[in-house]
């Protein structure tokens, strides 16, 4: 373990591990996989793993990932919602490939990605 | 680093420990495993949530939903349900009102909305096994900007703006004690924690050190720059073994990252923390008789003057805080004085934690503002009294406080105005009675412990509370005379002015409350040979009621001295000579014939 010398030190450390009280707060951009039988069945968990690997792969530490129950658009399975200031789009069906685009457009830049997306809700 | 998506956090205090939340949380890890989730959702166990009654507790995150009693059997159902689709689980959530039948948040819950956590703000919130997470939560930043940019004397002065007063107990000012230790010239000194919490029903201090270990220690770090200190310790009662293993964890983290030892920071401040394990007597929480007991010297109390500032710890100059105060240090250099002045009445500034037991809804432990009133503590977050009785006096300050009544529901939480009804604001004891709580036998309670804790060299208090002890037990069975009332009184008065230390001063107070706001209680145990709220055993009569018995023998069956007789479907009596007053019979009875009185 690096000794911490100054101040700054400690505000690295403090950076570098502020994930873990990030998802504690539940405020900020929220990503939510459908993971009803129909999201699983569609191929979900997928989804969710790509999802994880993406931000973890862009070092995004302040989008808090969640799971929900089927909405009853089961035929557009996996959905993806992107809760990102103030308004919700779901995009579907999404597949692995579409992750990279929907993080780095929507949830990165904010910018809706039109031609995935099924609904939106402000 | 990985990023986990989902934070289960299980309360690792150890209400909800000895409810089960080991299991739990080794179900959890088990249970995420088995289903690939275990790199993407994270276990941790935290420090106190409060809500000790209802653990173990489990609050899942970035939802922060908050679950109740959880068992080691409702683990695979959460993480499927919740974890896997989404789906929070309801029959485990905080259970609400009508309007409201489940609370599925936190913040939402009466018991935390009115609640301001400050000493308690990282308790239930992060793993105290992990100092990463206490930096994440500003950890250590305090001292920081202190060692960088402060002077001793600019932190006492900051100390002194904050209004912080001792938690220990007197509620003395804390950055003023800072300034005469300071003050005090000696090329060696020491800061002390004290953490013997000795008080019955007490365990705010414990849970501090259990869920956030090293708000204790960057506080006493602080404090030992400001005075000029460089070796501290940390006075925890052996009955703690948690508290004691998570301080241990937390000093060696602490000491890896060289925020414990030599030039901390870069600077010329080095400081050292000792744990010293008590072996639990209430006068070692006293702060002459807890050096002595560092020394390796019986713990008694000593006059003052000298006081710890001029000649403390090994007759160097020291200074000795309360876990709680410890833990605000803090807050108060990253927040500013003026924050914390912002919150409390005006001579009482800030939170203060309470232990909320007894006859109250919600046990356990809250943190509010100062000026609160007492009916906001119990009634609205402890949620009233418990089966809906009827709420009869609350004990506040331990065994050097008193009872107050539902007259006093109304009065502010404050140093002054609870001294000015004759209790003490305390460490922090709430312990809630009903209608069924006898007054003489409460005070005949912390008798007996002050009694059996009184170290003995003052005789007032050796000899004075023995004779008071034995008064009080004539009354309650039915032996007491009207003028032992005065003799209490008398003897009251003669320990509180004959006893060094704050143990005897204040050994009478619970007595002379009861005295002052339950006298009539008193009377009709001396008088009528009865206890109104049927508690005193030799005083009370079982009997049934014949037009009310329909002899269903369940009382006698259930009677351990076999003094219950009758034929079936006849009525039964009692045998008052043989009865033990166990209450069996009163309980059992399906048509409530059993009377007491
Ligand atoms: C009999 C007796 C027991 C005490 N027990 C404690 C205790 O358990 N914890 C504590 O902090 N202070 C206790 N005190 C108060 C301490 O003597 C001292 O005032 C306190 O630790 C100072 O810290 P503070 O200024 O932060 O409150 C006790 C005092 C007496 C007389």
């Amino acid at each position: 373990m690096a000794k911490i010398k100054s101040l700054d030190d400690l505000r690295k450390i403090r950076e570098s591990t502020s994930d873990l009280s990030s998802a504690r707060t539940g405020q900020g951009t929220v990503v939510v996989v459908g993971m009803g039988t129909c999201g699983i069945a569609a191929g979900a968990r997928e989804i969710m793993n790509s999802i994880m690997a993406e931000l973890a792969r862009r070092g995004i530490t302040d989008v808090a990932v969640q799971t929900t129950g089927c909405i009853g658009m089961c035929e557009k399975e996996p959905l993806v919602d992107v809760i990102r200031d103030g308004s919700r789009v779901t995009y579907g069906p999404v597949t692995p490939g579409d992750v990279a685009t929907i993080v780095a457009e929507h949830v990165v830049n904010g910018r809706v990605v039109d031609s995935l997306a099924i609904g939106r809700a402000d | 680093m990985q990023i986990y998506r989902s934070h289960i956090l299980v309360c690792g205090g150890t209400g909800c420990v000895s409810g089960g939340s080991k299991d739990v949380i080794d179900e959890f890890q088990k249970e995420l495993e088995r289903r690939k989730l275990d790199k993407e959702v994270l276990v941790v166990h935290t420090g106190c949530h409060g809500m000790c009654e209802l653990g173990p507790i489990v609050v899942v995150y970035p939802e922060g939903t908050f679950y109740c009693r959880v068992q080691k059997t409702d683990v695979a159902e959460l993480v499927e349900e919740h974890i896997y689709k989404g789906r929070p689980v309801s029959r485990l959530m905080y259970a609400g009102s009508e309007e409201m039948p489940v609370v599925p948040h936190y913040k939402e819950i009466p018991f935390y909305s009115k609640q301001e956590r400050i000493a308690l703000a990282n308790c239930g919130y992060i793993n105290p096994d992990n100092i990463d997470e206490y930096i994440a939560r500003r950890g250590y930043e305090g001292l920081g900007k202190v060692l960088s940019g402060m002077t001793p004397a600019q932190v006492i002065d900051e100390m002194k703006a904050s209004g912080l007063r001792g938690r220990g107990g007197a509620g003395f000012p804390t950055g003023l004690k800072w300034s005469f230790c300071a003050a005090s010239k000696g090329d060696k000194k020491y800061v002390i924690c004290n953490a013997d919490e000795g008080d019955p029903g007490a365990f705010m201090d414990r849970s501090i050190l259990e869920g956030d270990p090293h708000c204790v220690i960057e506080g006493m770090m602080i404090g030992a720059y400001a005075m000029g200190a460089d070796e501290g310790y940390i006075y925890c009662r052996a009955e703690y073994p948690l508290a004691i293993q998570r301080l241990k964890t937390a000093i060696a983290q602490a000491e890896e990252y060289g925020l414990l030892g030599q030039n901390i920071m870069g600077t010329d401040f080095s400081f050292t923390v000792h744990i010293k394990e008590g072996a639990g007597a209430f006068v070692c929480g006293e702060e002459t008789a807890l050096m002595a007991s560092i020394e390796g010297r019986r713990g008694m109390p000593r006059p003052r003057p000298p006081f710890p500032a001029n000649s403390g710890l090994w007759e160097k100059p020291s200074n000795i805080n309360n876990v709680e105060t410890w833990a605000n240090v803090p807050r108060i250099m990253v927040n500013g004085a003026e924050w914390y002045s912002s919150m409390g009445t005006d001579k009482s500034k800030g939170t203060k934690v309470f232990a909320l037991t007894g006859k109250v809804k919600h046990t356990g432990l809250v943190e509010v503002p100062m000026g609160i009133t007492l009916r906001e503590i119990i009634f609205d977050i402890g949620g009233g009294i418990l089966d809906d009785k009827k709420f009869k006096a609350v004990q506040i300050g331990g065994p050097s406080g008193g009872c107050l009544t539902e007259d006093h529901l109304d009065a502010k939480v404050s140093y002054e105005s609870l001294t000015a009804l004759g209790a003490i604001m305390g460490s922090g004891g709430l312990v809630v009675m009903d209608e069924t709580t006898c007054m003489v036998d409460v005070a005949k309670f912390f008798l007996t412990f002050v009694q059996k804790e009184s170290c003995g060299k003052c005789p007032f208090c050796r000899i004075g509370t023995k004779r008071m002890l034995e008064i009080l037990e004539r009354i309650t069975a039915g032996e007491g005379k009207m003028e032992d009332l005065d003799t209490l009184e008398q003897l009251a008065l003669m320990v509180r002015t004959g006893s060094l230390c704050g143990l005897g001063q204040t050994a009478p107070n619970p007595v002379l409350t009861t005295l002052k706001y339950f006298r009539d209680e008193y009377v009709a145990h001396i008088k009528d040979k009865k206890c109104p709220a049927g508690a005193c055993t030799a005083l009370v009569k079982y009997s049934i009621d014949p037009a009310v018995c329909i002899g269903c023998t369940k009382c006698a069956r259930n009677c351990p001295a076999s003094c219950i007789a009758g034929e079936v479907k006849k009525p039964h009596v009692i045998d008052s000579e043989k009865c033990i007053r166990c209450g069996n019979c009163k309980e059992v009875c399906p048509v409530g014939a059993v009377s007491v009185e």
